[in-house]
């Protein structure tokens, strides 16, 4: 079996989603204007590269105390009895006790919403975090659970057979939102 | 890993070995966190089933199912029917009857795990047979070495004493030659077996010669209990020619050098107390490595076991 993925459309380039973090960020301020302290946690892998980029523009505009830390939730999974052969466990770190803390959730895309739930999961087994909020690049239609992102870079709602595609320069040699069709041959 | 049981390091790949020991990493950075415990394997059912005594494996395996959330049972020769007379088959197929997945077994015959592995559905973990194999003592042995060494390339380790009766031993030559590395070793040419010629080491009955410039020194234990036949003239002699002291250390042995055992340790035989106690020994990091590796084990196979099942 082959999975191959056909370019369709770009919905966003470079620049729109420096503009769509730059924003993010911007909120995340205004709706925290006395926050002192904050940890953002991105959710491997691309979560984990937009949550530094936007610790990067909190700190340049503002003073607070700002940890970055990176989670992954293989072993969280829902589907583990599903999910195809070999998924790769990554390394969780956080940079500090999130007890009392407010959370900063990053992630490239929302769907169904089950990868927050086991991101969610994880970090009660870490601490009790004052809050946590989300802040995801694409907010993707197409919800299994009850959890909304409270920040979002777009909006898509896309056919069956296409999935949208967060590509970063750190991973994927740019930075871009793709839609693609899946494309699978069985040979 | 693609596979339904773990029967012995000889059947691993250098690439399975090495993906073992990925996972374990991770497993690794649950067991720092403050709740030591991840929803990974809800629902999986294992028996440890532990026909030789055990402390250290048993309760490595227990836990290791306990951080991953699966629910375990604990069987013991002394308390299940085999004192009834009720077979090795017959015992195991009624555990599998009762919706267990994976099946951790321990026997003195080498090869039981092997002889179940071919009848049952469930997953089967060897847990040491006899002085066949111990794969997860190896995984895990070689799993602290990676933690403490960039490479296993080319890395000298000693393996002393009773290799006769170590399935540890055999594991771990098989481990270390699939990674790169080499095994030397040493003891009582009575307890060094004639098939050793046919693994990859070097052999050399004088301690004094073997402890130059090794990386790592692995102790192995006196198994008093497996020595019906004599072996050695006295445990005294024993000592006089191979127990690892703490002066034969500093005279022979490369300031960096580190000291292993797999436990249980007898202190003042094959070790001294000063030795298994210092600045050099990675005793206790073997322990919280066996935790790591069997929770590692323990999700690449029930995966695999559910990916079958979904097929």
């Amino acid at each position: 079996m082959n999975v191959r993925f056909i370019e369709k459309r770009t919905m966003m380039d470079a620049e729109e989603m420096r503009w769509s973090l730059r924003r993010i960020s911007h909120q995340v301020i205004e709706n925290n204007p006395r926050l002192k302290k904050i940890c953002i946690i991105g959710i491997r892998k691309r979560g984990d590269i937009l949550a530094k980029r936007i610790a990067i523009t909190l700190g340049e505009l503002t003073s607070w105390d700002i940890k970055v830390g990176v989670l992954d939730i293989t072993l969280y999974r829902d589907d583990l009895t599903t999910y195809g052969p070999k998924p790769l466990i990554g390394p969780t770190h956080f940079p500090c006790h999130i007890d009392d803390l407010h959370v900063l959730l990053v992630d490239d895309v929302i769907h169904t919403g089950r990868t927050i739930r086991a991101a969610l999961d994880e970090i009660v087994d870490y601490g009790r975090p004052s809050t946590v909020k989300l802040a995801v690049m694409v907010n993707r239609s197409g919800r299994e659970l009850p959890i909304m992102p409270d920040y979002s870079g777009t909006s898509v709602n896309l056919a069956s057979g296409e999935e949208v595609k967060v590509n970063l320069l750190e991973t994927d040699g740019e930075d871009s939102v793709k839609i693609v069709e899946v494309s699978i041959d069985n040979e | 890993m693609n596979r339904k049981d773990l029967l012995g390091i000889e059947d691993l790949s250098r690439e399975e070995i090495e993906e073992i020991l990925s996972v374990a990493e991770s497993m690794e950075e649950i067991l720092e966190r403050p709740i030591k415990i991840a929803p990974t394997l809800r629902g999986i059912t294992v028996a440890n089933l532990f026909f030789e005594p055990s402390t250290r494996t048993l309760n490595s395996f227990a836990l290791a199912e306990k951080r991953l959330s699966a629910d375990y049972i604990n069987l013991s020769a002394s308390s299940s029917s085999i004192l009834k007379g009720e077979t090795l088959l017959d015992t195991a197929k009624n555990i599998q009857a009762m919706e267990v997945d994976i099946i951790v077994i321990r026997h003195s015959i080498p090869g039981a795990p092997h002889f179940l592995a071919e009848r049952l559905d469930a997953s089967v973990i060897n847990a040491g047979d006899g002085a066949h194999e111990h794969p997860t003592q190896a995984l895990l042995d070689l799993n602290t070495i990676r933690k403490k060494m960039s490479t296993f390339d080319n890395l000298k380790v000693a393996i002393i004493g009773d290799i006769e009766h170590s399935r540890v031993a055999r594991s771990l030559i098989l481990g270390l030659n699939k990674m790169g590395a080499k095994a030397h070793i040493c003891g009582p040419p009575t307890l060094i077996p004639k098939w050793m010629d046919t693994f990859d080491v070097t052999i050399n009955y004088n301690l004094e010669e073997v402890l130059p410039d090794k990386d790592i020194i692995y102790i192995l234990r006196l198994q008093m209990e497996r020595q019906h036949e004599s072996f050695i003239p006295s445990i005294r002699e024993y000592i006089k020619y191979y127990s690892l002291t703490y002066e034969r250390l500093k005279k022979y042995a490369s300031p960096e050098v580190l000291i292993m055992h797999a436990g249980p340790i007898n202190r003042g035989i094959e070790i001294e107390s000063r030795v298994a106690d210092s600045e050099y020994s990675l005793i206790l990091d073997q322990v919280i490595s066996g935790v790591a590796v069997r929770m590692s084990i323990l999700y690449l196979l029930s995966r695999q076991k559910t990916n079958e099942d979904s097929n």
